[in-house]
């Protein structure tokens, strides 16, 4: 692996142990098969895996949308599983970006307000510092003068960087993002493929991509192979994928 | 925190504008219909108590001559019966009366003035008519009742002078031709005739008295009732016409005898009121409910437009309950919007009601519809539709905050 080796005692930031989903009904569904991976502090992961492999419906489970049906995944060491919701709500809030394949902004509201929506929930900021902090985060995604647009005046480039900015809003450790590039033509894609990898790099979070993109992939330190909902290998990008 | 889900709330509110001035409407007029009823119908029953208290004594003290007296076997044995008993045949009224008008004097907070009924026939010319002669002091009498007001000729006053003098009811006067100046002649059932001078004419309103009732200065009704300084009633006039009851109460403790106040007196009309009330109540409640099925549409249908933003609002880590209160607010904003112009278009109906004129009967002068305006209808609209939007908004809010987020972005993915 080619994770930073976490400091003895500390806990990675996030775990998966022998976690599964499987959808109840007359004919029950396996979305994810015993998954167990461990993700540290300043990883840029990629997820890949073909259509329908269970990649998105991974990631919800990382990212506390969704409840393990077995296993379990824990953050930072602690378990999720007895947490109410709104609990993993907070946590949600506090600790997780996410960035979804469709930019899923609030179409009425500015890319700025957007921004400031995960800030303002939080409330720890004042109005003031809020709306710098947007502002800063969009300039640093090269938005500086879009702030004031709406989605639907943005290009979808534009509003991917802008769901970007969101999910970094309340500086979370944590970000995860769904086919962020999945809509986007190769520019764009360069655009906010840059964007994640300074993340990482500059700003030592830890991103994880699902993405279908392999050039993208490989650009990666870590790739997360699924096919059916398992795991088959888990091993640094540049590696064959077995 | 609030402000931004109030913030969410107006956005989703304003993006269906036209759907939503709709059911504001609705509220708005729910309230101002509401305000507009309750105007007419609180002034109409203002109007009412008004006529009752002024009309009315506040008290009646009179001698209870409809039962027979208790009878000494009942207060030494637990159950006694008694037949042939008759009630007391007694006619002096009052038993000393200018002792009981003095203690009450004492202490009722108003005024208190003693009277004799009796019943005579008044003649002039050719015609009888049979009329209830009631003995007044006219000082004190016209501290207890309107008569100084609805004199149409003539003072009460003019009662006082030594000769027998006479008002009579506008009705009396007409049946029997008299006016003032004339000389009619009451014969009372003792047999006793007086010839009284007519120098006053009254009108009260109501027919029942003018028809009927002649007042005569209390000591020329003594005479024809052959009963010096008798009393048969006591009629009393309160400050606070609402202590009718206690004041009631009071006097029957400490003077013994029967003391009946003008709601008691009144009781049946009193209690048509109160079912009146209960209706209009009902029929305000069931109007703003109405309201409320028109926030409910509106939210509910939001909650279905923007299932997609609660689904984003909860992943980015939105709580259940912060879902159900940006819904609960959108439906209490329509609500509170939907009061205030309530309010204005209330005070506005109430005020054209209220200004309406129009003719009764030709003789009376012009009348318009009793109106009143009373805040507490205005809060009490405003709370009835406040309840019934946040209950509107309440339910489809339930139903979105327990939405999960990921069969949304699932299904959107
Ligand atoms: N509600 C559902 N009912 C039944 N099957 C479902 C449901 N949701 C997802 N699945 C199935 O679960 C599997 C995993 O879905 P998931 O969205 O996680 O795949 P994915 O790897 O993200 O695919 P893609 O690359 O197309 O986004 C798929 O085969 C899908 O058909
Ligand atoms: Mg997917």
């Amino acid at each position: 692996m080619t994770a930073p080796a976490a400091a003895p005692g500390d806990p990675p930031l996030i775990e998966a142990l022998h976690a599964g989903r499987v959808l109840g009904g007359t004919v029950p569904v396996t979305l994810v098969k015993d998954a167990t991976l461990t993700i540290g502090k300043g990883e840029f992961v990629a997820i890949t895996g073909p259509s329908g492999s269970g990649k998105s419906s991974l990631l919800y489970l990382l990212g506390l949308l969704d409840h393990p049906t077995s296993g379990e995944v824990r953050i930072r060491g602690e378990a999720t599983a007895g947490m109410d919701d709104d609990e993993r709500a907070s946590l949600r809030l506090a600790t997780i970006g996410f960035v979804f394949q469709f930019h899923f902004l609030l179409p009425e509201f500015s890319a700025l307000a957007n921004v400031m929506i995960p800030m303002r929930r939080l409330g720890v900021r004042s109005d003031r510092e809020m709306r710098t902090r947007a502002e800063e985060i969009l300039a640093s995604l090269g938005l500086a003068d879009h702030g004031h647009k709406r989605p639907d005046q943005l290009s979808g480039g534009q509003r991917q960087r802008v769901a970007v900015a969101r999910a970094l809003a309340n500086d979370p450790p944590l970000i995860l993002a769904d086919e962020p590039t999945g809509s986007l033509d190769t520019k764009s894609t360069g655009q906010v493929f840059d964007i994640l990898d300074g993340i990482v790099r500059r700003e030592g979070r830890t991103v994880v991509a699902v993405t279908h993109d392999l050039d993208l992939a490989g650009r990666m330190q870590r790739r997360i192979h699924l096919v059916d909902g398992m795991i088959v290998s888990d091993k640094a990008a540049t590696a064959p994928v077995a | 925190m609030i402000r931004l889900l109030l913030d969410l709330a107006l956005t989703h509110i304003a993006g269906r504008g036209r759907q939503t001035a709709v059911s504001v409407l609705g509220v708005a007029l729910g309230v101002g219909f509401s305000i507009a009823m309750a105007a007419l119908m609180q002034g109409s029953q203002n109007d009412l108590i008004d006529t009752l208290v002024t009309e009315y004594p506040h008290v009646t003290v009179s001698v209870d001559t409809r039962k027979p007296r208790p009878q000494p076997a009942s207060d030494v044995f637990d159950a006694a019966a008694y037949s042939g008993l008759r009630p007391r045949d007694d006619r002096r009224g009052i038993l000393n009366p200018a002792a009981v008008e003095s203690a009450l004097r004492s202490w009722v907070p108003g005024r208190v003035s003693g009277t004799l009924a009796l019943q005579a026939t008044a003649r002039y010319g050719g015609s009888d008519v049979g009329v209830q002669v009631i003995g007044i002091d006219p000082d004190r009498y016209v501290t207890v009742a309107p008569l100084a007001d609805n004199m149409v000729q003539g003072r009460v006053a003019d009662l006082k002078a030594t000769a027998s003098r006479i008002i009579m009811g506008d009705g009396v006067a007409e049946k029997l031709g008299a006016s003032v100046g004339s000389t009619v002649t009451l014969s009372s059932s003792q047999g006793i005739a007086r010839r009284f001078k007519v120098v006053g004419i009254f009108n009260s309103g109501v027919s029942a008295e003018d028809d009927v009732m002649v007042y005569v200065f209390l000591k020329n009704a003594q005479t024809l009732a052959e009963q010096s300084s008798a009393i048969s009633d006591i009629r009393v006039s309160l400050d606070d016409p609402y202590q009718a009851d206690a004041v009631a109460d009071r006097i029957e403790r400490t003077v013994a005898l029967d003391a009946k106040s003008w709601q008691e007196a009144n009781q049946s009309l009193l209690e048509a009121i109160f079912v009146r009330n209960v209706i209009m109540y009902t029929v305000v409640g069931a109007i703003l409910l109405v309201a409320g099925f028109g926030i409910f549409n509106i939210v509910s249908t939001i909650t279905h437009e923007k299932a997609r933003d609660i689904a984003i609002l909860k992943s980015l880590g939105f709580r259940a309950a912060d879902m159900r209160r940006l819904f609960l607010l959108e439906g209490l904003a329509m609500g509170t919007v939907g009061s205030v112009l309530g309010w204005a278009l209330g005070f506005a109906l109430t005020m054209v009601l209220g200004s309406i004129r129009f003719e009764v009967k030709a003789e009376v002068e012009m009348t318009h519809l009793p109106v009143t305006v009373d805040w507490t209808h205005y809060a009490l609209a405003a709370v009835f539709a406040m309840a019934s939007a946040a209950i509107a908004g309440y339910l489809p809010a339930r139903r979105a905050a327990s939405l999960n987020p990921v069969d949304i972005i699932r299904g959107a993915t």
